[in-house]
């Protein structure tokens, strides 16, 4: 008979020795830790490369901002070529990305059936799991050569009288840039437009079609006028995402310091210089010049990231937690 | 659409039939159906154009990467500057210490803050941590990477693959702590509601009763971010810098795959970017295999919810 | 410390007991629930309950009568629910959720300050209105979590203590060659019993049910319903429903809330259970329970 050892308040008589006591404080404080440790992170990011390139802020002063000659021989540091070169790459690569990734995500979302959108999408996604420097040797040794033969040597014969496409055509340079950072912001672009499309209440939807409109009317209608905010964050995302984008870009824009508006042109950007010259700056003052770009750029990228998610906040982070996968 | 709709105008006056209006519909229709067509043909081309780059780097990098690959790019050291043969051995070790390193250091601080903001955190207090973590996760990693030059390089004096793993924990905080945060929502509240009823203080219902329910999504969430730190250059060229022999050693500079790769492909020996498809294919196929299969993995868990 | 000695002297009487047939398991399951337990009152004062700056329960005094069923009825809104998660300070982990007034379990208020809810909880137990089994756990780990997550170690004491819960729950004979199995591998009754055998197996002095029947098939709400009335003389239950021909069986006495003009819930009467269904003393009990409202 079990019943015979049984004894009332037998288990509350042991539960009682084994009341919870430190456990509590101990773990919400080390949850609270971490938490602070990603806060401290972030300030610590901004406040160490702010004094790592306060040198460099002290001797070059402003004029930093638009000085147009980089040469670290004679100590003279101008950020403007990189400036130029990281907003020209990043916004032509956002305005073919933003075309491309809203493109497939309306096509994800409203027209293909679920056997192609599935996988479809998963491919997408993959585009961003792609290391960078794979991009940039793909690039290098396919896509340079490949967009010299069958793209810009037809733009030069035919166009080259148009300052964008002026200059000698060798592959290497602003487009080839431009090729490789709109495949790699076309994820991001893609991924969160398409959360932000898919979360358009259906009753929009079906109310165009109620009226008889088409597919791409009711798209026009019904879709597009909602998702506006959300897929303006997602290009300020994918923005964000180009202008710190580093290796690729690095490896097929030519790295040369000059401002052209020829997509033909060598160029520069703020990441690319920081990552090429970074261990061969031999002086102190050459190095933190180097880490003045990359607070700029660390400015920059704070900045944009913030106002796209406050765009994208309500529309991405409730309906469609998938872009975290971006 | 004006001039549809003026021409539509234009012979509904000149008929007085009962059919006109709808003959003027129809009309409006035929151009409405064309441009549906083509909007539709673009959109399907998009899809179309997103999806060739992938196949065409996959494709590059089997076809150039398997010739060169074997297994003495895998156990040798890089022969001097132009000499042919050797291998990428440093690299591979190198990636394996430092990824190694990066998730052990940035895991537990991941895993914990995720725990906070879905567990701990009220609505305000989980919104602003969020917040933090996505602008961490925004940050670009060329900045992640002058941080933890100045961080651990600038005082030890020297180049290290200690500051190699700060900077690749500092990357993979964020991918984690976001997937943390997703899978722990993803454990019904009813759950935690019959461990609080058994007088199971919160902590406890979390550890032994919530992280387990979601052990699969979270574990599948670190893999995904091993794989992305994996192939990260940018943050570990002024941290690891690079070495041409195996280092075990935390204080003194590593080798990494992605690092090798940017010095092959840039450099000008045919064997050099031979051995950077090689290269390029062990990390590829490491990445994508650990891609694919956590976010199957994860699109699985989400998809449930939904 | 006999218990102690009990437990080092006695190891075999830990280990499952065989049962030689099926008639010894009715004299053990018999013996079991009628143990005498000192089960305790339960005394509500001028409880008011809060979401945010809505107020749910308006000042509600209430006697819980130890080793009896006690019903709680009323229509939706009310704050039956609510009610029921007072008693164990369930109510206060929503978040913007709070209580105020007194609850005496034995004569102490449980919102005393310096009282730690986690105890409280150990002694009122709970069953949800959806069975909720732990999803990484064995039937047997479901059984003993509000032991093991305690920090109990004692597996001769573990096993005695699943063995009694799960003849208590009268789900032993059904489970007994799985006890590792996962429990969400039972059906929907078998997982509310489950549950039950879980809120028993701290021996808590009051039982709180929740509509526990409510997603339940027929069947498995016979057999909760049996459960019930074989647990009462062990302890005090307390059991929320919207079904009233189920709170006219399985309870002794039966309390009827409803919603008030400024929406908060409030007690109309409290009785023995055949005397509200009867001959309740309001007029607004006889309405509903006539089903002239609600």
């Amino acid at each position: 008979m079990t019943a015979a050892e049984f004894e009332p308040g037998q288990v509350q008589r042991v539960l009682a020795r084994h009341r919870p006591r430190r456990g509590e404080p101990i773990f919400r404080g080390l949850v609270v830790l971490a938490s602070l440790t990603v806060l401290l992170v972030i300030a610590g990011l901004i406040l160490v490369i702010a004094s790592q390139s306060i040198e460099g802020i002290r001797h070059n002063g402003v004029a930093f901002l638009w000085g147009t000659t980089w040469d670290p021989v004679h100590s003279i540091f101008g950020a403007l070529p990189f400036i130029y070169g990281t907003l020209l790459t990043s916004f032509t690569a956002l305005v073919l990305a933003m075309l491309i990734g809203v493109g497939v995500a309306l096509f994800l979302v409203e027209m293909a059936p679920p056997w192609l959108a599935g996988p479809l999408g998963f491919m997408t996604e993959m585009l961003a799991a792609i290391p960078s420097v794979v991009y940039g040797l793909w690039g290098i040794f396919v896509l340079a050569p490949w967009l010299r033969d069958f793209v810009e040597m037809p733009l030069h014969d035919t166009l080259g009288w148009l300052p964008f496409f002026s200059g000698n055509p060798i592959g290497i340079g602003n487009f080839a840039a431009v090729v490789v950072l709109t495949i790699m912001i076309l994820p991001t672009v893609a991924a969160v437009s398409r959360d932000v499309i898919r979360a358009v209440p259906l009753a929009q939807r079906e109310a165009a079609l109620a009226l008889g409109a088409t597919r791409w009317e009711t798209i026009r209608i019904g879709v597009l006028p909602y998702a506006r905010s959300g897929i303006l964050g997602a290009g300020i995302l994918g923005l964000a995402r180009g202008v710190g984008e580093t290796m690729a870009v690095t490896m097929v824009i030519g790295n040369a310091p000059t401002i052209s508006l020829s997509f033909f042109s060598q160029g520069y950007t703020m990441a690319s210089v920081i990552a090429n010259e970074f261990t061969e700056a031999t002086t102190d003052l050459y190095r933190s010049s180097l880490i003045e770009i990359g607070l700029l750029l660390l400015v920059v990228t704070l900045l944009i990231n913030a106002a796209a998610r406050l765009l994208v906040w309500r529309a991405s982070y409730s309906a469609g937690s998938r872009s975290l996968l971006a | 659409m004006s001039t549809g709709g003026t021409a539509g105008g234009g012979t509904l006056a000149g008929t007085t039939g009962p059919g006109a209006p709808l003959r003027v519909v129809g009309r409006n229709m035929g151009r409405r159906h064309a441009t549906d067509r083509v909007m539709r043909v673009l959109l399907g081309l998009a899809a179309v154009l997103a999806v060739i780059p992938l196949l065409l780097v996959v494709v590059f990098v089997l076809a150039q990467g398997l010739p060169a690959l074997n297994l003495a790019l895998l156990t040798h050291s890089p022969e001097p500057a132009g000499f042919p043969g050797g291998g990428v051995a440093p690299a591979v070790v190198g990636t394996l210490i430092m990824v190694g390193l990066g998730t052990l250091l940035g895991t537990p601080i991941a895993v914990l803050a995720g725990i906070y903001i879905r567990e701990y955190a009220g609505g305000r207090g989980a919104t602003l941590i969020r917040f933090l973590v996505d602008v961490l996760a925004g940050i670009p990693t060329i900045a992640i990477g002058l941080f933890a030059y100045g961080l651990v390089v600038v005082p030890m004096g020297s180049f290290s693959a200690l500051a190699g793993g700060v900077a690749l924990a500092v990357i993979i905080i964020p991918i984690v702590a976001r997937v943390t945060d997703e899978m722990l929502g993803l454990v019904p509240g009813s759950v935690r509601e019959a461990a609080y009823a058994l007088g199971i203080p919160p902590w406890k219902t979390i550890v032994r009763v919530v992280l387990p329910a979601a052990a699969t999504g979270i574990v599948t969430g670190i893999l995904l971010g091993v794989a992305r730190i994996a192939g990260e250059t940018a943050p570990l060229i002024f941290t690891a810098l690079g070495n041409d022999r195996v280092s075990t050693s935390l204080s003194d500079p590593m080798d990494a795959l992605p690092l090798r790769i940017w010095v092959y492909a840039t450099g000008p020996y045919d064997s050099w970017h031979q051995q950077a498809w090689a290269a390029s294919l062990v990390l590829v196929l490491m990445v994508l295999l650990f891609s694919i299969l956590t976010r199957l993995v994860l699109r699985r868990r989400l998809a449930a919810r939904a | 410390m006999t218990l102690m000695t009990d437990q080092t002297a006695n190891p075999a009487a830990a280990a499952p007991v065989p049962v030689p047939g099926a008639r010894a398991i009715e004299v053990a399951d018999r013996a079991d629930v009628s143990v005498e337990h000192a089960a305790v009152a339960v005394e509500i004062e001028h409880l008011d309950a809060f979401h945010g700056s809505h107020r749910v329960l308006r000042d509600i005094t209430l006697t819980v009568q130890p080793n009896s069923v006690t019903a709680i009825i009323g229509p939706s809104g009310c704050g039956k629910s609510t009610l029921i998660r007072c008693l164990n300070r369930m109510h206060e982990v929503t978040p913007g959720a709070r209580a105020q007034g007194r609850i005496l379990l034995d004569g102490q208020d449980i919102y005393a300050p310096g009282v730690n809810p986690v105890v409280i909880r150990q002694r009122i137990g709970m069953v949800f209105q959806r069975p909720n089994p732990f999803p990484t756990m064995s039937i047997y780990d479901n059984v003993v979590a509000g032991l093991k997550l305690a920090g109990v170690r004692d597996r001769a004491l573990l096993d005695e203590v699943a063995e009694r819960s799960l003849r208590r729950a009268a789900l032993w004979d059904e489970v007994r060659d799985k006890l590792h199995a996962p429990g969400g591998a039972l059906s929907g009754g078998q997982q509310q019993r489950l549950c039950i055998a879980r809120a028993i197996a701290v021996e808590p002095d009051v039982i709180l049910m929740d509509e526990p029947a409510s997603a339940l098939d027929p069947i498995s709400t016979l057999r909760i319903e049996e459960l019930i009335d074989a647990l009462r003389a062990s302890y005090t239950i307390v059991i929320v429903t919207h079904n009233m021909q189920q709170a006219a069986r399985v309870s002794d006495r039966t309390a009827f809330l409803t919603v008030g003009d400024d929406r908060a819930g409030y007690l109309v009467e409290e009785g023995p259970t055949p005397q509200m269904f009867t001959n309740p003393r309001r007029q607004l009990t006889e309405d509903y329970i006539s089903g002239r409202f609600g």
